[in-house]
């Protein structure tokens, strides 16, 4: 099993290298010269160029993209920020934190909401509780998360006053981001598990286990729920993942000095270095996650578990 | 309401709600298993065979399948009227079922071990400990090495996880068990196997049991009784003896018929004309008439009544009904 | 001749058979009736909308909702409902195209990559996996910024980040029907291997694709609205729903009609387009149906 997940994380290099060569050329076509960037718009031509030079910006494409390569691998250096000067890491994690509790707190929000719902419409299948939880759902998953957002501040903020329109620090300045970007999944997940819980309680498996005299509750939720578990978290993991790199809109609604608000500001003012750099970290992320969600199949599924011997 | 029979069922009437209209799965259905007795419930698929025995053990899937009408009644107390926390006494550890396909009837991601005790703690608790040997020793029962109690499902072959089955339904010593079509989904070889395990084991145990199935060969290797069923109901119930000896319903007679003889030079099987009746739409009167060879004007208007045909044989059929037709 | 008849009349009678479910599901022809709704609005917005998208009018900003200005009007006095029904094309436009550039893209690599297998596939199937390991709203932001802000480089940054989902969605399918007995059939008969994906195997895995393109288009409006409301779409004063939002943003606490319209426009767009593929789902494969 070890030597499984360790051949996988050796798969993630050519997937980083891939990313990076993406965002590397989509950066090179992009308009802007980082020179002029760097030095502002007072300084003469000549110094531009003269930067330009040293920076290497005049060598071919794959000349720049072999040494941004190589600095990547082997001194996993990915340069400075044209803007504060500060490594493209230290800006990265200066906003990490914040983008880690939002999406954190948006994945459990979903979980703790979303599977209970899920299990409940689908024992009440055709049920109002499970008519009224599918039109809801249906309702978030086709939610704009900057509407909702937008929505929420009016109510809560603007009307009601209850909770803060910006900020990330308290717990309740938490509350309404957590939510405008957790309906989403909230809404993926109760649906997912409904779907799964239905498929599954339609197993002989539990219908044995009924047979055997057991009681209802620990049908459902021993047998029934242990084995709706793995499309459940499939879909958390990937939402997680979705989170981690996709909160840019609600980091911008709300203020959220996150990961995605970085990436806009960084492109907006040709920062390449930096969304270059918080790119591969999102998919890096990403891509650990999707890791992790496979060794949680292991846990939960002897099946999977060994296969990976 | 004497003791006479471990089960009795009168009139039991079965339907589903479907998209496609009511499925009249089980219509009038009539029964009598006696004390250590086994009876071999026999069918062609869409008989109904498994639907009754979902219905005894008040196992149909819900809110699709009810129980529309009909009494059973087990150790002479009506199951049909009891709540859902005394039939949770009475399964498993009264009456056990064995699934038709032993590949989706264990819980995969639990031991097969933990599948076993999870029977014994529900109806004979003890200390962990006792109930993990009884949970071995019942492994060994039925031939598979206790140290395999940790194993998962898919670790096991289909034979032997059919095995699991039947220890599971054994642990608990129950008085009926219900097998369904225990040996359908195996190997040939293994069918045998399986059919010798479950002889033995239902005279060790002394336990009665309704074996559904639509081979008659397995009938005339493990049971004592016959109930013939068609188009929701039994058409025919007689000792295995008698029925092997000779048939009445023209279904049974038919099903005789497709059996191959290997001593004769036959080009053809024998086969019954006809499909089996579309169950949303049930033939009127008797519901074998559309096929039957020796259907009668009445047949199709009323359906038959009970004519007894010998010592515990009867049969549903106008055939017999007939003064001087025996 | 005979049997080219009967195929195409099986043909013609699955569709009507998946037709006759659909239709039951009320839901799902909620949702197709508004989406044929805004089709019809999109088409004929000249004629519905009361006032031209762009005409300002200073002397009538900030409006409520009236009776010569249904959805009251903006900060520049421009008609909010007139707005919303131009904006319908532009989201129509740009979720239908943008599905069509990840569709065919997308289910090209992923028919290669079925049909053929071996190394092709690997290495199409790799460079998927970088594709897929960057979320889609951040890959879209890289490729609009790089390509600049337009229409037309907005459908193709949002189909350019969801090639990948198609991709993998036409391999699984091909990898199932690739084997059939069919196919084996029409290689026999010496049909080219092109013929063979377009005319045998792509057919015959419509349901899944029908599916993920109806709601693939949901996706692609909402991405596309995210990336104007964070000023790297369509920039004003081009009326869009997502930019609409941005605009009314800075005002909500005074006038938020200027959201509140917009956001719903979007939202109907989205939910119609969810039924309808969900209904989709049931009514293609009745099996999944629970």
């Amino acid at each position: 099993m070890l030597k499984y997940f360790a051949r996988r994380i050796l798969m993630l290099i050519p997937v980083i290298l891939g990313v990076a060569f993406i965002v590397f050329f989509l950066l090179y076509i992009t308009p802007g010269d980082p020179a002029r960037i760097i030095l502002g718009d007072q300084a003469t031509e000549e110094s531009v160029l003269q930067l330009r030079e040293e920076m290497g910006l005049n060598d071919p494409f794959f000349v720049r993209f072999g040494k941004y390569a190589y600095n990547l691998v082997v001194n996993q250096d990915v340069g400075k920020s044209y803007v504060t000067k500060r490594p493209v890491w230290d800006e990265i994690m200066t906003v990490f934190p914040a983008t880690l509790k939002l999406a954190g707190s948006s994945i459990l929000l979903a979980l703790l909401i979303g599977i209970p719902i899920g299990i409940i419409s689908a024992i009440k299948q055709y049920s109002i509780f499970d008519n009224v939880t599918m039109l809801f759902a249906l309702i978030g998953i086709s939610m704009p998360v900057f509407w909702l957002g937008l929505l929420l501040i009016l109510l809560f903020s603007v009307k009601l006053g209850w909770l803060p329109s910006s900020g990330y620090t308290t717990l309740n300045a938490m509350i309404l981001p957590a939510v405008a970007l957790g309906a989403q999944s909230i809404a993926i997940i109760t649906r997912m598990t409904r779907s799964s819980m239905l498929e599954v309680i339609r197993m002989d498996y539990i219908r044995m286990a009924r047979s055997k005299g057991q009681d209802e509750n620990k049908v459902v939720f021993k047998h029934a729920l242990g084995n709706a578990l793995i499309p459940i978290i499939t879909i958390a993991g990937l939402q997680f993942g979705r989170l981690l790199g996709g909160a840019v809109l609600t980091e911008s609604i709300f203020s959220i000095p996150g990961i995605g608000r970085l990436m806009v500001e960084s492109i907006k003012m040709r920062d390449f270095p930096v969304v270059q750099g918080g790119v591969l970290f999102v998919a890096i992320s990403f891509s650990l996650v999707n890791l992790l969600v496979d060794l949680l199949y292991a846990y939960v599924d002897p099946r999977i578990k060994s296969q990976y011997k | 309401m004497a003791e006479k029979h471990l089960l009795e069922i009168k009139n039991l009437t079965i339907h589903y709600q479907t998209d496609y209209g009511t499925v009249h799965a089980v219509e009038g259905f009539n029964l009598e298993v006696g004390n250590g007795e086994t009876l071999g419930l026999v069918g062609e698929t869409g008989a109904g065979k498994t639907t009754t025995a979902f219905g005894i053990m008040q196992l149909l899937p819900e809110p699709a399948g009810k129980v529309v009408a009909g009494e059973i009644y087990f150790r002479g107390e009506n199951l049909l009227g009891k709540s859902k926390t005394e039939m949770k006494k009475i399964l498993g550890k009264q009456i056990a079922m064995i699934f038709q396909d032993p590949m989706t009837s264990l819980n995969p991601v639990m031991t097969v071990g933990a599948q076993i005790e999870e029977m014994i703690k529900l109806h004979e608790p003890g200390t962990k400990e006792e109930i993990k040997e009884k949970a071995k020793k019942m492994l060994e029962v039925v031939g598979i090495p206790a140290v395999r109690q940790d194993e998962y499902p898919h670790q096991f072959s289909g034979g032997m996880k059919q095995r699991v089955v039947i220890a599971i339904a054994l642990s608990c010593n129950p008085m009926l068990l219900i097998a369904d079509e225990p040996t359908t989904a195996l190997d040939v070889t293994i069918q045998a196997q399986v059919l010798d395990l479950m002889k033995k084991l239902k005279d060790d145990f002394k336990t009665s049991m309704i074996m559904i199935t639509h081979d008659l060969g397995v009938v005339a290797e493990i049971c004592d009784k016959v109930a013939i069923m068609y188009g929701g109901k039994v058409v025919e119930y007689a000792t295995k003896e008698s029925l092997y000896t000779k048939p009445y319903h023209p279904y049974t007679v038919g099903l005789f018929n497709s059996i191959p003889d290997l001593d004769s030079e036959q080009d053809r099987l024998n086969v019954i004309d006809g499909l089996p009746p579309d169950p949303t739409d049930m033939p009127s009167g008797c519901s074998f008439h559309p096929r039957c060879p020796h259907k009668m004007p009445i047949c199709s208007q009323k359906s038959p009544s009970k004519v007894v045909v010998g010592s515990e044989h009867h049969v549903y059929c106008y055939l017999y009904e007939q003064e001087g037709a025996l | 001749m005979n049997t080219v008849k009967q195929k195409k009349n099986k043909k013609k009678s699955i569709w009507l058979d998946v037709w006759r479910r659909l239709r039951k599901n009320k839901m799902a022809v909620g949702g197709l009736v508004i989406i044929i709704l805004l089709f019809l609005t999109a088409i004929f917005a000249d004629w519905i909308a009361p006032y031209s998208y762009e005409s300002q009018d200073l002397l009538n900003m900030f409006q409520t909702p009236s009776f010569e200005h249904w959805f009251g009007t903006d900060e520049f006095g421009r008609d909010i409902f007139s707005r919303i029904v131009y904006g319908s094309r532009i989201s129509l436009e740009v979720g239908f195209i943008a599905v069509g550039i990840s569709l065919i893209i997308g289910g090209s690599i992923g028919a290669i990559a079925g049909y053929y297998g071996g190394r092709l596939e690997n290495l199409l199937m790799r460079c998927m996996d970088v594709l897929l390991a960057i979320p889609e709203i951040l890959l879209a932001i890289a490729i609009v910024a790089a390509l600049g802000p337009s229409i037309a480089n907005l459908m193709i940054a949002v189909g350019i980040s969801s090639i990948p989902g198609y991709a993998r969605l036409v391999r699984a399918s091909v990898m199932s029907i690739r084997e059939q007995e069919f196919i084996e059939a029409a290689r026999a008969a010496g049909s080219s291997d092109f013929r063979i994906i377009v005319k045998h195997i792509l057919p015959n895995c419509m349901a899944p694709i029908i599916v993920q393109a109806t709601i693939g288009v949901a996706i692609a409006i909402l991405t596309a609205a995210g990336l104007s409301f964070i000023g790297l779409g369509i920039q004003p004063p081009t009326p869009e729903w997502g930019s609409m939002l941005s605009g009314g943003r800075s005002y909500i606490r005074d006038y938020p009609h200027m959201t509140l319209f917009p956001g719903i426009a979007m939202m109907v767009t989205i939910l119609a387009l969810n039924l309808l593929g969900d209904g989709l789902r049931d009514a293609l494969d009745p099996k999944l149906k629970n």
